[in-house]
């Protein structure tokens, strides 16, 4: 239950820091990344802000032997600089740029109760569904094709 | 955020009811500040429907397979200094600013 209960809370300070820094506003963000046309760079102190705040928190959290309500850290252990990766980086800034919504944007927007919000996460969702599906059937055809 | 919205995609994790709690409350900050101080948080979208699905399933396929989107790699990843995160970054950045003056100085925007 505190582990439910601190999630929320958790979200809640994402979902606001999202709508109050102006991340929750597609055109925003667009504009964000248009650098030959009608740039606004003050996003990029919303990531500045986050990154130095996350950064100095995990100086001090990451010392812990474990977090309060879990065992364990789960930290990515994966070293590789793999196509995956990158790949996928580069697919996702297409989907970012033409629509101007990533995930953390994406989620908090739907309590604005935006149509285009729910349209985007619905396809969103969809995207990572199929993306799940394309992976386990290679991993069962990699693991076929061993044994 | 990635990692937490793809635990809700069926097959479901069995550590769901976190991931539900985190995302529930990322939606509703937005709706308890607009209930509090009113029509305070500006949201405006021209993106055409039709390319709001197909930039949807763009961004879920690229943030499954690239195991991260702008707060797991740009924030979290970075914060720890993982050379993972600072490519990926780097990549899904100069990814959408070409794809933004594509959009908007090529083709002439929506």
């Amino acid at each position: 239950m505190q582990r439910i209960l601190t999630a929320a809370i958790i979200g809640l300070i994402f979902g606001a820091g999202i709508a109050i820094s102006g991340m929750i506003n597609p055109a925003k963000v667009l504009n964000f990344f248009d650098f030959a046309g009608t740039w606004d760079p003050s996003l990029a102190f919303v990531m500045g802000g986050a990154l130095a705040v996350t950064a100095l928190g995990y100086r001090f959290v990451l010392k812990r032997p474990a977090p309060l309500f879990d065992k364990s850290f789960h930290l990515p252990t994966s070293r590789k600089m793999d196509v995956p990766l990158l790949g996928g980086a580069a697919v996702f800034g297409i989907g970012w740029g033409i629509t101007g919504f990533c995930p953390g944007g994406a989620i908090p927007a739907l309590g604005l109760g935006e149509t285009d919000a729910f349209i985007f996460v619905g396809a969103m969702l969809g995207g990572i569904a199929l993306a799940r599906l394309v992976r386990h059937a290679f991993a069962k055809r990699a693991a076929t094709a061993n044994a | 955020m990635t990692g937490i919205i793809a635990g809700l995609v069926p097959p479901f994790s069995q550590d769901w009811a976190w991931r539900a709690a985190f995302i529930l409350g990322a939606i509703a900050a937005p709706a308890l500040i607009v209930s509090a101080t009113g029509p305070t948080i500006p949201f405006d979208s021209q993106v055409p429907t039709l390319w709001l699905i197909i930039g949807g399933l763009i961004v879920g396929i690229g943030v499954y397979f690239g195991s991260g989107c702008t707060s797991g790699h740009g924030v979290c990843g970075l914060a720890r200094f993982s050379p993972r995160s600072l490519a990926a970054t780097l990549v899904f950045m100069a990814s959408t600013a070409a794809t933004v003056f594509v959009v908007r100085h090529i083709l002439g925007g929506f």
